[in-house]
């Protein structure tokens, strides 16, 4: 996902000079290599100065030039939570922060490199749009769209590398706020983003196999959510399920439940989500998300399946 | 942008009555609320009059291809006062200060006219800076990017981050200066903090050209930064006194905040006519 999105965002800056990309001592290789060398007064290290990188972003859009902030996630956005908030946020600035390796994909780095409440951080701030696309393709889509919108800052919250793409039959395009329907079906509705649409697949096939008709939605827009996409997923499915890659307060599993409190919603509602815990186990990062219950024969059990 | 003037000599009597006059407006103002960092305003009235009046440059239309940026957001009243004699704030705006219906607060807010950026939380001006120095360069502008900071300030880890960046990446459109008042809401600096100084040697070693002078003497402050070679981002570290020019005020923390009551008001009217003799 990281070289889609570097791939991307050379093609912006090719088109457009007032495309910067700010990174701390991170850089994603491929792409981000041709962006260096083609645009060198546009690609700047800071080296590890993560609150430098938000603020020099700030300065250039306060010149209205259109900056990316790079690095892993949880520097991204927890390291210099300040300037994210008081700089980005506040003056309502076209920055782009992207989150590499977001979520718990860093498995064997330990509890300093894996974000688990960040789409409950970014979310709490006033203007903050996030976006987190399930596959590379849509890498691609919410690339260009950061590169080009002038609303305000926006946490993007990507991948690694070697991700599969899930969306090239799609149903919908992509739209920013708005749900994607990568399969659509009637009677159960599986909710999710990030590269977690691959257990949200795996679940689906599941679903498949017992004759049961599944949607599988890809929730990429957060922040603003798409209520009444929600509202109408509840209302058409008999069964829906939310699988994040993110602790229980403050991402997709709470906010469907009050969307569907607010709307009487009447079919079953079952969420997966990480444990509000800290992970100090290692392994593979499906044996953390397994750690966390997120695993075909956890989650098979809970909806009923097994 | 039209006719860009650049000031080749600075007029220090007249820079001395402005800097009198935007004492008593902010004393003024200090009457209707209850705070507004008159102390802070003071210790930095000297550099910053010097900074829009000496070395930005001006078109006849009254826009700068200059920025300024007051990284020490609660030392605003001053930028305030200032952009309110050019006509950039109404007196109106300055008259509802901190008012429900004003739109100007204790610290600078990005939007209001004249304000280039939201400043308040101490060390994020520099990086900002930064920011807006490469995009001037990038667009292949020669925009110089004022910016005053506090000592307090330059404490912040974030501070640093940015010295460091500028100078790396050759910003030599950069002119910063340090309001060393030698003052924080604990006390002392020399006595809180002595490895804070020396101050100049700091960023120096970080690759900035520097310059030392008295931040209160007009002349000086003009002529350290219009002799700076331009080679290099440029920090003055100029000795203040917190509270400049009322006795009660300088060097007593209390009024890096608070307001003078009706006596002390008086008090401090008949110290500024004195200080302008």
């Amino acid at each position: 996902m990281r070289n889609t999105f570097s791939e991307a965002l050379y093609q912006a800056a090719s088109a457009n000079p007032d495309v910067y990309i700010v990174v701390a001592d991170i850089s994603p290789v491929g792409s981000m290599e041709k962006f260096s060398k083609q645009y060198p007064e546009r690609f700047i290290n800071v080296g590890v100065a993560e609150q430098s990188m938000i603020g020099i972003c700030a300065g250039l859009a306060l010149k209205g030039c259109q900056p990316f902030a790079y690095t892993i996630a949880t520097f991204a956005l927890y390291r210099p939570f300040e300037m994210v908030r008081d700089d980005l946020c506040y003056q309502n600035l076209p920055v782009t922060v992207v989150g590499m390796g977001a979520g718990i994909i860093y498995s064997t780095l330990g509890g300093t490199h894996h974000t688990q409440e960040d789409i409950a951080i970014a979310g709490a701030i006033p203007n903050m749009q996030i976006i987190a696309p399930c596959d590379p393709a849509e890498c691609t889509q919410a690339t260009r769209y950061c590169a080009a919108q002038k609303k305000g800052p926006i946490y993007l919250r990507i991948g690694k590398a070697g991700e599969p793409n899930y969306t090239d039959k799609a149903i919908d395009p992509w739209v920013f706020g708005k749900l994607r329907y990568i399969k659509r079906g009637s009677d159960v509705c599986i909710l999710s983003y990030g590269v977690i649409m691959q257990k949200a697949m795996q679940l689906a096939a599941r679903f498949e196999a017992t004759g049961k008709s599944v949607s599988v939605v890809s929730c990429h827009t957060l922040k603003p959510l798409d209520i009444d996409g929600i509202a109408d997923a509840l209302a058409r499915h008999k069964h829906v399920v939310v699988i994040e890659e993110h602790a229980p307060q403050g991402g997709l599993a709470p906010r469907t439940k009050q969307i569907a409190w607010d709307t009487r919603a009447t079919c079953r509602l079952d969420t997966f989500t990480l444990q509000d815990a800290f992970i100090h186990n290692y392994g593979s990062h499906d044996d953390l998300l397994s750690a966390h219950g997120i695993d075909m024969a956890q989650m098979s059990q809970r909806v009923g399946l097994a | 942008m039209n006719k860009v003037v650049r000031l080749n000599s600075f007029d220090v009597k007249a820079a001395n009555t402005r800097c009198l006059r935007y004492r008593r407006r902010i004393l003024d103002i200090s009457q209707q609320v209850g705070a507004l960092h008159i102390g802070s305003a003071y210790s930095c009235t000297e550099i910053v009059d010097c900074m829009y009046h000496g070395l930005m440059r001006r078109g006849l239309d009254g826009t700068s291809p200059d920025t300024f940026l007051m990284s020490k957001g609660h030392g605003c009243m001053i930028q305030y006062v200032i952009l309110e004699e050019h006509g950039v704030l109404g007196r109106q705006d300055l008259d509802r200060y901190c008012k429900p219906d004003g739109r100007l607060g204790v610290h600078p807010d990005y939007g209001n006219p004249g304000i280039e950026a939201s400043t308040g939380s101490l060390g994020h001006g520099l990086s900002m800076t930064v920011g807006m120095a490469l995009a001037e360069r990038g667009r292949k502008t020669d925009g110089i990017i004022y910016v005053v900071l506090s000592d307090g300030e330059v404490q912040e880890g974030s501070t640093w981050e940015a010295v460091m960046m500028a100078s790396s990446l050759g910003c030599s459109n950069i002119v910063a200066a340090v309001d060393n008042n030698d003052f924080q809401s604990l006390g002392r600096t020399s006595e809180t903090h002595p490895s804070f100084y020396p101050l100049a040697e700091k960023f120096a070693a970080f690759g900035w050209e520097t310059a030392e002078t008295d931040g209160h003497d007009s002349a000086a402050i003009f002529a350290a930064i219009s002799s700076r070679s331009g080679r290099k981002p440029f920090m003055l570290c100029a000795k203040t006194t917190k509270g400049k020019g009322v006795s009660y005020m300088e060097n007593v923390p209390i009024w890096h905040y608070r307001s003078p009551n009706k006596q002390e008001y008086q008090q401090a009217t008949v110290e500024l006519e004195r200080m302008a003799v």
